[in-house]
């Protein structure tokens, strides 16, 4: 024993303890997409009561929408939306009994990050296509 | 077996004596979201650049007013589901727990109700 000198107790585990992981990443960024998505909706109901409000208005709306900074907005919620998606197809393969092995957890993970950048990159790239 | 009596047992509800009624909703509306999240990023995609006339003609569509109109009630629904997992989370005060989890409550109704009015004014109108 020591001489009542403190020693540094072991802690419960909690987050800045972890090796960051990237499945860990993916899941903390599956529920922060998910809050961000909860606010984002207001961007679609906006979008919508300006349709609804007539020409003028909605023109206004578009206008802020179509600027650089509404553009970034728009393409992060594109992002966090498929990113969000697919984050509950791999939860659903989970959910249905699938999927448990760390290497399928492991790819699963990085199939949801890349599938992610580059779905919203397609997204983005056909709505330049098509306007 | 266990100690649970045999109607707790039929209930099969536990101590949050809503089982797994919170889970299941989340799990329906998340895969019902999969093809109506596609629906509006192909809607919201090919209206891009899209002038006001257009737009409300493609509103007007019942097929697109009804595809519209499901994705809201259930994009809502899912998001105030999941809104609900992350406020028991972090709020552990329960009066701020209780305030917090209403205000969403009202949140998410006016959000979608604004949102299925404006689509069934433009769907109705002429």
């Amino acid at each position: 024993m020591s001489k009542g000198k403190s020693h540094p107790r072991p802690l419960s585990p909690h987050l800045q303890i972890y090796t960051k992981m990237l499945t860990m990443m993916v899941s903390i960024s599956h529920r922060i997409t998910g809050v961000a998505l909860y606010f984002g909706f207001l961007a679609l109901a906006w979008w919508l009561l300006a349709a609804a409000s007539g020409p003028d208005y909605f023109d206004f709306v578009q206008t802020l929408f179509g600027s650089w900074l509404g553009r970034l907005v728009l393409f992060g919620f594109t992002w966090a939306l498929v990113h969000h998606a697919l984050g509950g197809i791999r939860h659903m393969i989970w959910d249905i009994g699938y999927g448990f092995e760390l290497a399928t957890i492991e790819w699963l993970a990085r199939a949801n990050l890349a599938g992610s950048i580059v779905l919203t990159l397609l997204i983005w790239i056909v709505g330049y296509w098509v306007r | 077996m266990g100690l649970r009596t045999p109607l707790g047992r039929a209930r099969g509800l536990g101590t949050g004596h809503s089982g797994t009624e919170h889970f299941w909703r989340e799990r329906v509306t998340s895969l019902a979201g999969v093809p109506l999240v596609a629906f509006v990023i192909i809607f919201i995609v090919a209206m891009n650049g899209a002038d006001y006339v257009s737009v409300i003609q493609a509103i007007h569509n019942p097929f697109v007013a009804i595809g519209l109109v499901l994705a809201i009630f259930n994009l809502a629904y899912h998001m105030w589901l999941g809104m609900q997992v992350v406020v028991e989370d972090y709020v552990a005060s329960k009066p701020r727990r209780t305030a917090t989890l209403l205000a969403s409550t009202f949140y998410c109704t006016a959000v979608a109700l604004a949102a299925v009015y404006a689509v069934l004014k433009i769907s109705f109108g002429n």
